[in-house]
């Protein structure tokens, strides 16, 4: 049985230029010690799916239209507040984005590292402090003893990313939700990171979401990937078919864009055509209009996700139809 | 052919203090520690490295956001910390620099309108329609719908935020820009719409780049050097296919061997050369190389002597003693 079941999850802003769906119909599930790779578009709604998993949308302007996220027999989204401030930071942690916003810029690291313990699980401040410094060496910092005592500002921007990696491990979380922790961090300590939480993984049992736009990072770390655009999951699989086999022409667009596959002073792939607008209830399938593939019947019908393969989901509905095959290449023009 | 920018010796260091009341200095972290360096107008040069390795700080100091503690940065000749204030001020609409982080350099009171045109009229005082007609130009040029130009930052995604801070560090049309990690954030299609914005721009304008970036096969692909830096100094400079491709010092070896290939099958046969030790602390750094106790191939003399960094191959600075041998 998953550990954590998202359905149909709907989330909107109501803003002065209408109402966004930032997150429009997102169902997946997560079992007990994998890794679920989120990757997509920039604005289709990665973060905001983690947010609402968790009760950390500021309502209004949002709101959760509808969903039910399952979490060991409860509903996440039907929670009261405080038994949701039970449930974050200790069963599930976040890492955020915005580094910034988690850590507090008047406390120095030791206090905020040292909180949760003192909240959580009753011991003396010595001890607590000397957890947080074990933590902080975990994550690669040096001479934690001395630089636990320093505020955030003081570090560099990776030094503070995994500061707050160090705070969302040291309560042992069951699920542990990352959105881009790496990506501040240089590829030597990335790999160290990416081995810490594999070791947590190994020993706890944690089961990991974790939302990067590092296809290199997804290939090296995710057993399994949904891909999103504009608020919804167009593919779903698993890491090797997600790469192998595209089943999107979204997907398959993406990969064909990373700067390594081209050479030097060539000009690099990108996606035609502007990101989609939320405010407007797309007519047919959201990716239509920047398609290679698109044809009239795209734009018309709206697109389900379905699993033409086993295990492996897509909403292309050529796909579905069995028109397109290669997309790998064919996406090489 | 004189030099755009030019550095000698700078360095950085900041105190580290204990305390509340009687703040006892600590240490001193030498964030920057003598860096020599000159960049040709035109030129784009990626800058790696380690995390806390110095980066943003050189940056920041480039920038006049923060005060060297020795050595003597010139831009076009001119000796930046010889000026005052004001002078300070005049000649910063030449340089820009995108943040590494574009929560913090937004202000989170103005709309994408306010910022992009406050951002234009430093250098056009233009206004009414044209000025908004210039602000939806720059929008699109960085991937975003113009009809959100009054939407505040926090209604936008991360990576939208940075294009917003992207879109501005360009309106002034600067000579020199340092954009520090100015794309990690975004998805990898933006990313490369962004990078051929940003080549483009250099070509046309002779803009004149640093980027920071810790993705080796995006500044290998745009830079046309490489710096890569290693606790607050310099350890090699080469032209950037040679770099990536052809490592000479062992830092940029084992830096190479770990970056990420996104193919799932490639990835699971490499070779990764695990870097043994932890990365030193700034406030205590090694004697000798600095990168000595992590380095496969140290030496008796490599914990006595601090290299200089120095050509080694034609065009290829690096900072070892044992490159002949290794
Ligand atoms: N407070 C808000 N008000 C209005 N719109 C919002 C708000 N927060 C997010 N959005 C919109 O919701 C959409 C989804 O945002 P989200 O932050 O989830 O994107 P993302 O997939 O995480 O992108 P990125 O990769 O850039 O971080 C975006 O289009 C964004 O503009
Ligand atoms: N205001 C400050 N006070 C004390 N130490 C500082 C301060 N700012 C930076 N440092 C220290 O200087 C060193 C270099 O920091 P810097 O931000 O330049 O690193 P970086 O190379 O940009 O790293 P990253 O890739 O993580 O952003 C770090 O050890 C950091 O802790
Ligand atoms: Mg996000
Ligand atoms: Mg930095």
């Amino acid at each position: 049985m998953a550990l954590l079941e998202v359905e149909n999850l709907r989330t909107s802003f109501y803003t002065r230029a209408g109402v966004v769906r930032a997150v429009d119909g997102v169902s997946f599930s997560l079992e007990a010690g994998e890794t679920l790779g989120i990757v997509g578009e920039s604005g289709s709604g990665k973060s905001v799916t983690c947010y609402s998993i968790l009760g950390l949308i500021p309502q209004p302007p949002g709101r959760i239209e509808s969903g039910v996220a399952r979490f060991g027999g409860i509903n996440l989204l039907g929670c009261s507040g405080s038994e949701l401030r039970r449930i974050r930071g200790k069963r599930i942690s976040m890492i955020f984005q915005d580094p910034m916003t988690s850590l507090n810029p008047y406390l120095r690291v030791s206090d905020q590292l040292m909180e949760p313990l003192l909240v959580h699980e009753k011991i003396s401040r010595r001890q607590a402090l000397k957890r947080a410094i074990a933590s902080l060496d975990e994550v690669g910092i040096q001479d934690a003893a001395r630089r636990v005592h320093l505020y955030p500002h003081q570090f560099s921007g990776g030094m503070r990313q995994r500061v707050m990696i160090a705070m969302a491990l040291i309560s042992r979380p069951e699920v542990l939700i990352a959105d881009e922790p790496t990506t501040a961090l240089d590829v030597t300590v990335q790999a160290q990171i990416l081995e810490l939480i594999r070791q947590r993984q190994k020993d706890l049992g944690t089961a990991v979401i974790f939302v990067t736009h590092d296809l290199g990072v997804v290939a090296s770390f995710c057993r399994r990937v949904n891909v999103m655009y504009a608020g919804r999951i167009v593919e779903s699989a698993f890491t090797d078919d997600i790469f192998a086999s595209p089943l999107h022409p979204y997907n398959a667009s993406l990969q064909h864009s990373i700067p390594a596959l081209h050479r030097k002073g060539e000009s690099l792939f990108t996606i035609p055509g502007s990101p989609p607008d939320l405010t407007k209830k797309p007519e047919g399938c959201p990716f239509a209009p920047r398609c290679a593939f698109a044809v009239a019947l795209c734009r018309q019908n709206s697109p389900k996700l379905e699993e033409p393969v086993p295990r492996h989901t897509t909403s292309c509905l050529r796909v579905l139809r069995g028109e397109l095959t290669n997309l790998r290449l064919t996406a090489a023009v | 052919m004189s030099a755009f920018l030019e550095l000698r010796n700078v360095k950085t260091h900041f105190p580290v203090f204990r305390g509340f009341m009687a703040r006892r200095q600590i240490g001193t972290v030498k964030a920057v520690d003598g860096i020599t360096l000159s960049l040709r107008r035109g030129e784009i040069l990626g800058l790696v490295g380690e995390s806390g390795c110095g980066k943003s700080t050189l940056a920041r100091t480039i920038m006049q956001l923060l005060q060297s503690t020795d050595g003597q940065i010139q831009l076009e000749g001119q000796y930046l910390s010889q000026l005052d204030a004001a002078a300070v001020r005049h000649a910063r609409v030449n340089f820009q620099m995108i943040f590494q982080d574009p929560y913090a350099s937004l202000n989170p009171r103005m709309t994408v309108f306010d910022t992009l045109s406050e951002a234009i009229r430093t250098r056009q005082k233009i206004r009414g329609k044209a000025l908004v007609a210039k602000v939806a130009e720059l929008m699109e040029m960085v991937g975003l719908p113009p009809n959100q130009m009054l939407r505040y930052p926090h209604e936008f995604s991360g990576g939208q935020r940075q294009r917003i801070a992207i879109a501005r560090a360009l309106a002034p049309r600067p000579k020199l820009v340092i954009a520090d990690e100015p794309v990690s954030a975004l998805d990898v299609s933006i990313q490369s719409q962004i990078l051929n914005l940003i080549l483009k721009l250099c070509r046309e304008m002779e803009l004149t780049l640093i980027f920071i970036s810790h993705d080796i096969s995006v500044v290998k692909y745009i830079s046309d050097r490489i710096a890569v830096m290693y606790l607050g100094k310099l350890v090699e400079i080469g032209p950037a296919t040679e770099v990536v491709d052809r490592p000479l010092h062992p830092y940029t070896r084992a830096l190479v061997s770990a970056v990420p290939i996104p193919n799932p099958q490639l990835e699971r046969r490499r070779q990764r050369i695990i870097l043994q030790g932890d990365p030193p602390s700034p406030i205590n750094p090694p004697k000798g190389c600095s990168f000595h106790p992590r380095c496969p191939f140290a030496v008796e003399q490599c914990k006595r002597e601090v290299p200089d960094l120095s050509e080694k191959v034609p065009k290829r600075l690096a900072a070892c003693i044992r490159i002949g041998e290794i």
